[in-house]
């Protein structure tokens, strides 16, 4: 299969006063992958997804997006989700899935519609009214309803119950368009694990190992979860 | 048969075993066409590059055959599946064989103890 890239960052660098949250980051991901970055609270993870959709400004080092560095055009085909929500209580779903038909050329509202249906969730309802795990699910159908190259989703699934998330990772596995790629950060390991092509571990704004699930289930003979633990106890 | 995936092995291998499983059993029907890659993917909860690596070792076994329009059908070949179904009991009984060895009983004495076995059993 032709691995074509499709984020690359070299030297990425991003520090806060005199901290550094993410430091001299050398990073190449191909087309095609659903990858899971994986660190604990304060490891740089939220720091990397801002930078490479543009809403940070790296202090050092650059990254780029199918070969074009962080601008209003690459933010074109970077889809993200972020950890807290930018969008109003008092919305009806169906008015922000016009919002986002407005907004964003790429979104395809048949699909979002499909998959409120499939989620038993009316888009006549109020934001307000619903459950913290339902909003969630509203977030993410907005963001995988686009058409684009990479989806940064940045803990999608916390507020969901498992049961849900089993439901939420089908229907991401059966939707995304299979040219494009998937990063998204959590710290539910093993529940996401089996979706996963391939994971990043970053402490310390470093990244300390990226590699395949199935590379490191043969080569340690545990899961991703079992190493995570390991790498990353207190 | 529901997927059961361990934790401490590579997924695509374990995905082999049970599709291969599942068409000894008959769960599968010889001819029988199996469900998209994503779709088998989403059914499994696994990564559908991972499930993709599996079928295509199995149609390098020849025992998934794909069609390039209408998809991926299990083989119709009897002779293929009773091979695979010797092969699979071959390995069963490897692993009994040593875990009676790790009980104290030679190969021989594993087997009185079967046949025993199987004759109360009848």
């Amino acid at each position: 299969m032709e691995e074509r890239i499709l984020l690359e960052t070299k030297g990425l660098t991003k520090l806060y006063k005199n901290k550094v949250a993410l430091d001299q980051v050398d990073l190449s991901v191909t087309a095609g992958k659903i990858i899971g970055l994986l660190g604990s609270n304060g490891s740089g993870k939220t720091t990397l997804i801002k930078l490479l959709n543009g809403l940070l400004t790296p202090t050092a080092g650059e990254a780029k997006i199918l070969g074009q560095p962080i601008s209003a055009e690459t933010k074109k085909h970077v889809a993200y989700l972020p950890e807290r929500t930018y969008l109003k209580n008092n919305m009806k779903v169906e008015s922000m899935i016009r919002l986002f038909e407005d907004f964003y050329e790429d979104f395809n509202k048949e699909r979002a519609y499909e998959m409120l249906k499939h989620l038993n969730i009316n888009p006549k309802d109020c934001f307000k009214t619903m459950s913290k795990g339902t909003r969630e699910k509203v977030q993410l159908i907005l963001v995988m309803s686009r058409d684009a190259d990479l989806y940064l989703l940045d803990e999608p699934i916390g507020g969901v119950d498992p049961a849900g998330r089993d439901y939420i990772l089908n229907m991401i596995v059966s939707n995304y368009n299979p040219e494009a790629t998937i990063i998204l950060s959590t710290h539910l390991i093993s529940d996401i694990e089996n979706y996963l092509d391939e994971v990043i571990f970053i402490r310390d704004g470093r990244i300390i190992l990226q590699k395949t699930v199935e590379e490191i289930r043969e080569e340690e003979g545990k899961s991703v979860d079992g190493l995570f633990r390991e790498v990353y106890r207190c | 048969m529901p997927w059961d995936l361990l934790n401490d092995r590579p997924i695509y291998t374990q995905l082999l075993e049970q599709i291969k499983r599942r068409i000894v059993s008959g769960e599968y029907q010889a001819g029988e066409r199996l469900p998209s890659v994503r779709e088998y993917a989403a059914e499994a909860g696994v990564n559908p590059n991972t499930m993709q690596r599996a079928l295509a070792e199995l149609e390098r076994d020849g025992l998934v055959r794909a069609e390039r329009t209408t998809g991926r059908f299990i083989t119709e070949d009897e002779k293929l599946i009773q091979k695979l179904r010797e092969e699979l009991a071959k390995e069963q009984i490897e692993i009994f064989i040593q875990a009676m060895q790790a009980l104290g009983y030679s190969r021989t004495d594993s087997l009185e103890l079967v046949a025993s076995c199987c004759q109360k059993g009848e």
